[in-house]
């Protein structure tokens, strides 16, 4: 019964619409409007424009300024403190070209409309003007170019040897997350090794691999280099930190890196947020399946000292499930080496 | 060069039918009218509609996983009936299908909508209108060109059906994620299908355009040169070169994805392991498929944006009353971002993984490609300054095309510098940037178009008063739609997002989520008042007047129905460029191109009082023909 009361109600209302709409075109040729070009829609439209310049702009600055702490992410790395600048830089050299081309655009319009017995100015060309605004484009064009070329020429530098390697994999839909151990150095992985107890791929015939060790967290120190080495298992991801301004894309057969220095701890950040449940983050950015939304891995910075004691209390791939070393010669007899060289310090 | 000879024979031999027997009209049956036709006005409103098909059905894509994205927690049970098996019990809508929900809106919307409905009607429609052309160089291929599209759209709406999705990897579908069944089901059938749809749609595109650029080059009329050409033409001209020049990189780029999904073949694929199993692949590379994508992607953005920006410029300078500013600066800056759209197509791909120092070399010629874009906006902010605008829908729609040009072009020398792009990369301040830019701007664009060519294709008008109201409408939706997008992508929020709640920095801004999804129902559903319009008016709308916008360009001296063949008699010369408006001196505001320069001494500038010698000479001489030809028969 109500369905059908709202269907009817809507076909009332679509008639009275048809009617309003009917008449009015009948009256507009009864009138001959039709064939005005200065008519009251003409002015109305133009001034619709003025409407739309200040009603959109209120309330593109109030909600600007009102949602800035929302929208503004904090930043917790030294890159990302440059890469900030030069976006907030470039918001403002585009944001004055955004308002001034606007307000011409809007306003033209209503100071131009059309007029009877007024005839437009026959104005084909003027070179100076157009070179200047070739010119001046080009320059300020260049300007933030050359400071952002800067930028990501920094970013994308090689990492200093010092820095603490953790190696990140992407696969449907997680991450995971190993160590490199004391050796700092990454053990070899072959994908052909991968199996139910070696999601890795890690290769223990590698002596390297012998003290790696997995994570369930990302755990690196502050004010430290810290380098990402990325891969994929199966398809395209993408490591996403938002607060470290970090995105790499982690591509199968084609290991990547991103090497960066954090400058807050989680500590830090949560107190500066007065938020106790603050964690930074690494999310997917690269379409990758039904779990692409899903694939939340947590960062966590530490004082150097704490990450330090923190490495220590790991257990290697291979001392939590010595399994998967049976078998392999070499591997056993580099956990001795290891070891006896440890006895001996 | 062989059909273009022909084709010349075959309009030099129609214009002698036609000077035989004046207005004697060979009348086609139904099939060769309007199905099976070679007439390019006719294929132009089959691209046409099939076009606004395509919108409805991408739009209404839209509208849907703005359902999910607006309101995650909402039952979507009502969506059963049709969406079966995609809808879960509790309500909730798939995961999966949400993938190819947003993989389906983009393939329609970029290639369907924008590529052929846009290019594909008003290249078609105008170039042998606005050239003094009989019909296209060749009218079969113009044919294939249509059918062509058509069975890729039948394809691609078949995939939409099966039981697995279409396919879900995102429009750009980068393996090996679209390689893989085992990674998502959409890349079974579904992708398959793709593949093959989009190869008959660059067939298509490609007969299109080759037509196009030879019609342009051997079909002008008499005194139509390059530097008289209406920029619609120019535009339309430089579109189909991008498009013969890159479409073929994207069949190269789908063709060795088709080996590797069938043939076992490592071109985009090594080192994977999926569903418990590793891959034979060994030593192909993902980024070399984003490389061969992005060849043509990039330049693909031009082929949608230009016409518009043709169409545009066609638009304003009619009904500001004012020649285009700076002609010829309009013509440079259309060629330089013409050769600029090759060589910039990796700024997508700055954290892919390439080298670093490409990504430089990218940054820098990216930048390069703002200052011809920045050119065209300031001249027409020049065009419209002490205009006498008169807000027709198609001018209204035209300024909106240029707002969104401005906003989404600014957005991109953000997402042009590699160093801002680290954090923006596939944020939704990229989605911002590319609706408005490329999406909103070219359908405005489109837009334009119809309301202004619209008298010439059926013969009638369409409704002001309702073209003001959908424009309204639709320009504040899209803004609505696509601005608060840019707070959410300087948040960080990623795109190809089913659900934003599993990590603390996305779980905000549900209301703003929620506000742009009603923002998006409501100028999805404005679209139906220009439907609406639209067929009415094709049917009932009033009787146009031969030159309702007192324009200057050819099409407008055509019967109100032009038949097959477009002039009666003979095709019409030029005598001038195409934007004489309200020049000092004539008693009207506008001279149309067929008026000679001898005819107007009151109004012609110094250099054009030189010409005025010349023009009578070649006059003479042809009258002078004409009484030779006469005389033989």
């Amino acid at each position: 019964m109500y369905g059908f009361l709202i269907g009817v109600g809507v076909l009332l209302l679509l008639s009275v619409i048809w009617m309003v709409y009917r008449i009015q075109t009948l009256v507009s040729v009864v009138k001959g409007s039709d064939k005005k070009l200065e008519t009251t829609s003409n002015k109305v439209n133009a001034f619709l424009f003025i409407v739309f310049l200040v009603g959109t702009g209120v309330l593109m600055t109030w909600y600007s300024i009102k949602e800035f702490d929302n929208y503004q992410m904090p930043v917790a790395s030294e890159h990302g403190v440059i890469t900030d600048e030069l976006f907030w830089i470039t918001m403002a050299v585009t944001g004055v070209v955004f308002l001034i081309t606007h307000i011409l655009l809007f306003v033209f319009p209503y100071k131009y409309q059309y007029k009877e017995g007024r005839k437009a100015s026959f104005y084909p060309d003027n070179h100076k003007l157009e070179i200047i605004w070739t010119a001046v484009p080009g320059v300020v064009l260049a300007g933030l170019v050359i400071s952002g070329w800067l930028a990501w020429s920094d970013i994308t530098a090689p990492a200093p040897e010092k820095a603490h390697v953790v190696e990140i994999m992407g696969y449907q839909f997680a991450w995971e997350v190993r160590y490199p151990g004391k050796d700092n150095v990454l053990g070899d992985y072959d994908y052909r090794l991968i199996n139910a107890s070696n999601s890795h791929g890690i290769d223990f015939t590698d002596k390297n691999a012998t003290d790696d060790f997995p994570s369930p967290k990302v755990v690196i120190p502050k004010g430290e280099p810290v380098l990402f080495k990325i891969r994929a298992r199966d398809v395209l991801h993408s490591v996403f930190a938002p607060h470290m301004r970090l995105k790499m894309d982690a591509v199968p057969g084609m290991p990547t890196r991103f090497w960066f220095i954090p400058t807050k701890t989680t500590a830090e950040m949560r107190a500066e947020l007065k938020d106790p449940e603050f964690e930074y983050e690494i999310a997917c950015t690269e379409i990758c399946g039904r779990g692409h939304f899903s694939m939340r891995k947590i960062i966590e910075v530490v004082e150097p000292a704490e990450y330090q004691k923190w490495m220590a209390e790991q257990k290697s791939f291979v001392q939590q499930n010595p399994a998967i070393a049976q078998g392999q010669k070499v591997e056993v007899k580099e956990i001795a080496g290891i070891e006896k060289s440890e006895r001996n310090k | 060069m062989a059909t273009a000879t022909v084709a010349q024979q075959d309009s030099a031999i129609y214009e002698h039918h036609e000077q035989e027997h004046h207005e004697h009209e060979h009348h086609d049956n139904f099939i060769t009218k309007y199905i099976f036709t070679t007439d390019h006005k006719m294929i132009a409103k089959q691209f046409l509609i099939t076009g606004m098909f395509w919108a409805i059905i991408g739009g209404f894509l839209s509208t849907l996983f703005r359902l999910q994205l607006g309101f995650p927690d909402m039952n979507l049970e009502f969506l059963r009936p049709l969406l079966g098996g995609w809808i879960d019990e509790a309500g909730k809508l798939d995961p999966t299908f949400y993938l190819a929900l947003v993989t389906m809106h983009g393939t329609i919307m970029v290639f369907f909508v924008l590529t052929a409905g846009l290019s594909g009607t008003f290249s078609n429609f105008l170039i042998p209108l606005q050239i003094g052309a009989r019909d296209m160089a060749s009218g079969f291929m113009n044919l294939l060109s249509y059918w062509f599209f058509f069975l890729s759209g039948v394809i691609m709406f078949i995939s939409l059906f099966l039981k697995t999705g279409p396919a879900g990897g995102g429009w750009v579908v980068y393996p090996p994620l679209s390689a893989l069944e085992q990674a998502i089901p959409g890349s079974g059938m579904g992708m398959t299908l793709w593949l093959i749809s989009m190869t008959f749609f660059i067939a298509s595109s490609l007969l299109g355009g080759i037509n196009y650029v030879t019609t342009v080059i051997n079909l002008r009329t008499k005194g139509m040169s390059f530097s008289r050409l209406p920029l619609t033409i120019w535009a339309f001209f430089l579109t189909a070169v991008i498009g013969i020049l890159s479409f073929p990189v994207l069949f190269a780029a789908a063709l060795l994805l088709v080996f590797d999904r069938s043939f076992g073949t490592s071109f985009y694929l090594s080192d994977i392991y999926v569903a418990g199993e590793a891959l034979p692949n060994t030593g192909g590379s993902p980024v070399l498929y984003q490389h061969l994508f992005w060849f043509l992607g990039h330049p693909e953005v031009y082929i949608v944006l230009l016409p518009a920006l043709g169409i545009t410029s066609e638009v304003i300078a009619t009904n500001s009353r004012k020649p285009i500013f700076g002609y010829k600066a309009m013509v440079v800056s259309l060629l330089g971002i013409t050769v600029l759209s090759f060589i910039v197509w990796a700024h997508h791909m700055f954290v892919s993984g390439m080298n670093p120092f490409l990504g430089s070399i990218f940054m820098f010629l990216t930048l390069i490609i703002a200052v011809p874009s920045a050119v065209k906006v300031f001249n027409y902010l020049a065009t419209l300054w002490r205009g006498n605008l008169i807000f027709t829908p198609g001018m209204l729609f035209s300024i909106g095309l240029v707002s969104f040009f401005i906003s989404g072009g600014l957005t991109g020398v953000f997402l042009g510098n590699s160093a801002i792009d680290i954090q923006l990369h596939d944020t939704y301040f990229v989605v911002a940037h590319f609706h408005l830019v490329m999406g909103s701007a070219s359908f405005f664009g489109l837009m334009a178009g119809v309301y202004h060519w619209f008298p010439k294709m059926f013969g009638r008008m369409m409704d002001a008063k309702l073209g003001y109201i959908h424009f309204w409408l639709t320009f504040v939706g899209v803004y609505m739609v696509f601005f608060p997008m840019h707070y959410i992508g300087i948040a960080g929020f990623p795109r190809r997002y089913y659900s934003w709640t599993n990590y603390e920095f996305t779980n905000m801004y549900t209301d703003l989520n929620m506000f742009v999804s009603v923002a998006a129902f409501i100028t999805f559903a404005a679209q139906a008042i220009f439907l609406f319009n639209f067929f009415y008016s094709m049917y009932r709308g009033r009787k146009a007047t031969l030159n309702p916008w007192s324009s200057n360009t050819l099409e407008w001296t055509t019967p109100l129905h032009p038949g097959h063949g477009n002039w009666p008699g003979e095709i019409p010369t030029v005598y001038r460029w195409p934007y004489d408006y309200s020049k000092p001196g004539a008693a009207e505001d506008f001279i149309p191109q067929t008026v000679p320069l001898s005819q107007t001494p009151e109004s012609n500038l110094p250099h054009e009082q030189e010409q005025v010698k010349l023009e009578l000479e070649i006059m003479k001489e042809e009258a002078e023909l004409l009484v030779a030809n006469g005389s033989k028969h």
